[in-house]
């Protein structure tokens, strides 16, 4: 629609500081595809962030919800979208109309971070950089479809899609899982005598007088099971568990040609987003290390504006008790990453140094500060970021720690500020973006063409409404009972809807 | 429209089913009320989310950032712990979505299946309203319709033949004049008087009082849907009868005994000063549990009704709250001396004997359209 597509342009003292800012940014290092902006009201703005930034996207009303909910916080002053910027190429960044100067400074500068950060951190370098147009074409495709089948037919599923919407495979765009079959040597073609009798139990090579020894039963027992086992996988499907449950449904669900295509628009987009929630914390810190820096060391910042600057850059890097914050959390770890390689803090020597005065006061002079950061953000995402680079001493300057849920007092507590639970809790929620790894494990369960799931069990159980539900609307996609094997407590169960009534029974067997 | 609002409005019309469908629920738990606001109410929505396999958010905890001792807790009042949801910026929160009261009114409507009320013929009151819906050739200057004699005289002026576009100079005439005109609208103008009335002797309880409370909630909202203005006014009584404000409406206790005539007087008197029956619509709603202090006192509550009450209101109703202390004798006697239940009768009676109750006396109450 020409209304999205109209780009108004910036009054001439926003040029002007785009201009500046955007050489100093270059001048910094940083690697930007072309950049536009637009000034946007805050009734347009909310309504393009609840498209996820593209106005162009398909029809549905959990956008209407999100414009909803953006629009009531921002009416009762609770927050304001500063800035939104999308990963495209150009990039297209938007600025609030009616914020101070120094406010879409500040804006733009962290908006030429978050540009350097898609353009060259490497989990974004599969994503499509014309999701504008491939949005608009989904929409159109879905406008067809609800034109052919009817609204509520084409929304009712594309409901029963979005519900299973995190459960893909985040590390596919990077790794080939299944190998390209064609090239494959297949069995049936190999010679007669190669192929070799099912029956044989593969041995070791030996000498007569020595295959007693080299191949006892035992080990001939436990080859014979590996075999039996090899036969058991083939006969099943899929052979391995396979973590892309979309791409599953939608390659063999009983599904027509347009459900399919919907399954497919979901599972784009969702992919599409993915490296933003997995980089979260290294997005937002990138950008705010940039916005500071160009604010305060490159003269953008004006003598009367600091005020202001200061009160709007604490606000976005306040801490919370209840969870991290990204902007915080981000922006310290490159901070500190910075200042360890400035010093020459890494290596076998301060790492083995366990004299707390001399680690305090290291400093080699390496100065390879700018040069890390800068390769950090090339090739990190959020879990090997703090993997890697998360300290006992940036935990203690942070004031981190984990919380639990205490239920006798029916509060949240601080549970400890250890610097391994700290980190392991911290792993944890960010490992597959924070959702629970789940995979089709066997689609011809109880040899009944119905479908098993299992839940990768690392602790946390499912949250049993929200799975129940979510089984009901897998169902709808694979029309047989579906079940989802998953542990409650220290019990494995197998949760299971078979199209009336949802059943829990406990499931012994190891997956 | 541009598509968010589509976006939005469908959802707005996806609320609006939820809401239809659980308001049964919503009527008997009463929870609404504490959350009326002005003219709207926020209803809280937990099942509008998409589902989703997710981690059991009690079972994590986190990772959070700030002052204190280990085992101290986070504090109320901060934001609820959640892990930072992934994607595109949406946390997990129970939906509150606020509706107008007036939507309310129309979504119990719809499911109550209530009928529109039809104001009494002869007592509307009429007001006049002057609205421009037409041009004429005639009128004072100030209501000159510039466009409309610019056209009339170039029209006129290419006809004649004068009309020269290098020079394109147009003299409207007098003949070319034209002017706004108006008819004046009569709309009807309705207004209501509800007067609640509640026993609050000792019988009486708590529980009682509540279902008072849910129910002329409901009934205030249908009302003020189906009438302009809408005017609210409370008596309690026992033994006597006073006038209160809502707040002390629901929130008296008071013992001794109960003599209904008392308020049935009270608000024969409010009606008289107040609201004559020629331009009020009137709706007397009296609550007890049914107990009167004597069978004379309840011969002349029946004298009131058929004398001041009943002829004067559009309906009158009565609706009896079960309470453990309570004969539940009045109801008898209401039926015995009207034909409660015929449609000429405007007498309406209901009896209510706990939360789930209400939803059907509210529709016996205003079922019947009057």
């Amino acid at each position: 629609m020409i209304q999205y597509l109209k780009v108004r342009p910036l009054s001439d003292e926003l040029e002007g500081w785009r201009v500046k800012i955007e050489a100093i940014a270059a001048e910094c290092g940083l690697d930007f595809f072309e950049t536009v902006f637009e000034v946007v009201s805050y009734d347009r703005m909310n309504g393009i962030a609840a498209y996820g930034g593209f106005p162009t996207r398909y029809p549905h009303w959990r956008f209407g919800m999100s414009y909803e909910r953006m629009s009531k916080s921002y009416a009762y002053g609770l927050s304001k979208i500063y800035e939104l910027v999308i990963n495209t190429d150009p990039c297209t960044a938007y600025l609030l109309e009616g914020n101070e100067t120094v406010d879409q400074k500040l804006v733009m500068a962290h908006v030429f971070g978050h540009c350097d950060f898609f353009k060259n951190n490497f989990f974004f370098s599969r994503t499509n950089r014309k999701m504008l147009d491939t949005m608009a074409n989904h929409a159109t495709r879905v406008r067809r479809y609800q034109d052919l089948y009817g609204y509520n037919a084409v929304e009712e599923f594309i409901d029963v899609c979005l519900s299973l919407e995190n459960l893909i495979d985040i590390h596919a765009p990077f790794i080939k899982r299944t190998p390209d079959r064609s090239s494959e040597r297949r069995k049936e073609d190999l010679p007669d005598e190669l192929i070799g009798d099912h029956e044989a139990v593969p041995r070791l090579k030996a000498k007569d007088y020595m295959d007693d020894f080299v191949n006892p039963e035992a080990f001939l027992t436990a080859q014979r099971k590996k075999q039996q086992d090899e036969i058991e996988k083939q006969k099943r499907y899929p052979e391995s568990p396979q973590r892309d449950v979309l791409l599953f449904l939608m390659e063999n669900a009983p599904l027509t040609s347009w459900q399919r295509n919907v399954v497919g628009i979901v599972r784009d987009e969702a992919y599409y987003f993915a490296p933003q929630a997995m980089t979260k914390i290294m997005n937002e810190g990138w950008a705010s290390f940039w916005h500071t820096r160009i604010m305060t060391t490159k003269g953008v910042l004006e003598g009367g504006e600091v005020i202001d600057y200061a009160d709007h850059h604490s606000g976005t890097t306040v801490m919370h008790r209840g969870s991290i914050n990204p902007y915080k959390i981000g922006l310290e770890l490159f901070r500190h990453i910075e200042d360890r390689w400035n010093k020459g803090r890494f290596g076998k020597a301060y790492d083995e140094c366990d004299d707390m005065a001399e680690r305090a006061n290291w400093d080699l002079r390496t100065g390879k500060g700018m040069e890390k950061v800068f390769e950090v953000r090339r090739h990190h995402n959020d879990l090997t970021f703090l993997d890697e680079f998360l300290t006992p001493e940036f935990c203690a300057e942070q004031k981190l720690f984990t919380f639990e849920h205490n239920p006798k007092a029916n509060e949240w507590q601080i549970a400890s500020r250890q610097f391994d639970e700290i980190k392991q809790k911290l792993l944890f929620q960010l490992t597959n973006m924070g959702q629970p790894i789940i995979e089709v494990e066997d689609a011809n369960f109880e040899n009944r063409a119905e479908l098993l799931l299992s839940h990768r069990h690392e602790g946390v159980d499912l949250d049993a409404p929200y799975a129940h539900a979510t089984l009901r609307n897998l169902f709808r996609l694979w029309k047989r009972p579906c079940h989802i094997a998953t542990h409650k407590g220290e019990k494995r169960v197998l949760i299971s809807f078979d199209g009336q009534k949802i059943a829990e029974r406990n499931f012994g067997k190891a997956a | 429209m541009s598509r968010i609002k589509q976006d939005h409005s469908r959802f707005r019309q996806i609320v609006r089913g939820r809401i239809r469908r659980n308001l049964k629920q919503y009527i008997s738990r009463g929870e609404l009320i504490g959350k009326q606001g002005k003219d709207r109410v926020s209803i809280p929505l937990p099942q509008i989310e998409l589902p989703r396999f997710k981690f059991n958010a009690q079972d994590g905890g986190g990772v959070g950032q700030g002052n204190g001792e280990e085992g101290d807790g986070l504090g109320k009042g901060q934001e609820e712990p959640g892990k930072g949801e992934a994607g595109e910026g949406e946390g997990e929160k129970a939906l509150e979505v606020d509706v107008t009261l007036d939507e309310l009114a129309q979504i119990l409507g719809e499911e109550l299946q209530l009928p529109r009320i039809e104001p009494r013929g002869q007592k509307e009151v009429v007001t006049e309203r002057d609205r421009y819906t037409g041009i004429r050739p005639v009128g004072p200057d100030s209501l000159r319709h510039f466009k409309r004699t610019y056209k009339q005289a170039l029209k006129r002026s290419i006809a004649m033949g004068h009309y020269d576009p290098k020079n394109p100079v147009i003299l409207p005439t007098k003949e070319d004049m034209r002017y706004r005109s108006w008819s004046t609208v009569k709309s009807p103008q309705s207004n209501a008087v509800v007067i609640y009335m509640m026993d609050v002797s000792g019988s009486m309880g708590d529980e009682q009082k509540e279902i008072v409370r849910i129910e002329s909630f409901w009934i205030n909202a249908w009302l003020k849907s189906q009438y302009e203005g809408i005017v609210t006014r409370y008596i309690v009584h026992d033994a006597t009868a006073r006038e209160v404000d809502e707040h002390t409406f629901f929130h008296t206790r008071e013992s001794g005994g109960t003599m209904i005539s008392s308020a049935y007087k009270l608000a024969a008197r409010i009606i008289d000063d107040d609201y004559p029956s020629s331009d009020w619509n009137i709706y007397p709603f009296h609550f007890s549990d049914g107990d009167n202090w004597s069978v004379d006192d309840t011969r002349s509550c029946i004298r009131i009704l058929n004398e001041g009450l009943v002829p004067v209101s559009n309906q009158f109703s009565y609706g009896q709250v079960e309470s453990p202390y309570g004969s539940g004798q009045f109801i008898k006697d209401l039926r015995e001396n009207f034909a409660v239940g015929a449609s000429d009768c405007n007498v309406v009676c209901s009896e209510i004997k706990d939360k789930e109750a209400i939803v059907n006396s509210i529709k016996e109450f205003l079922g019947a359209g009057r």
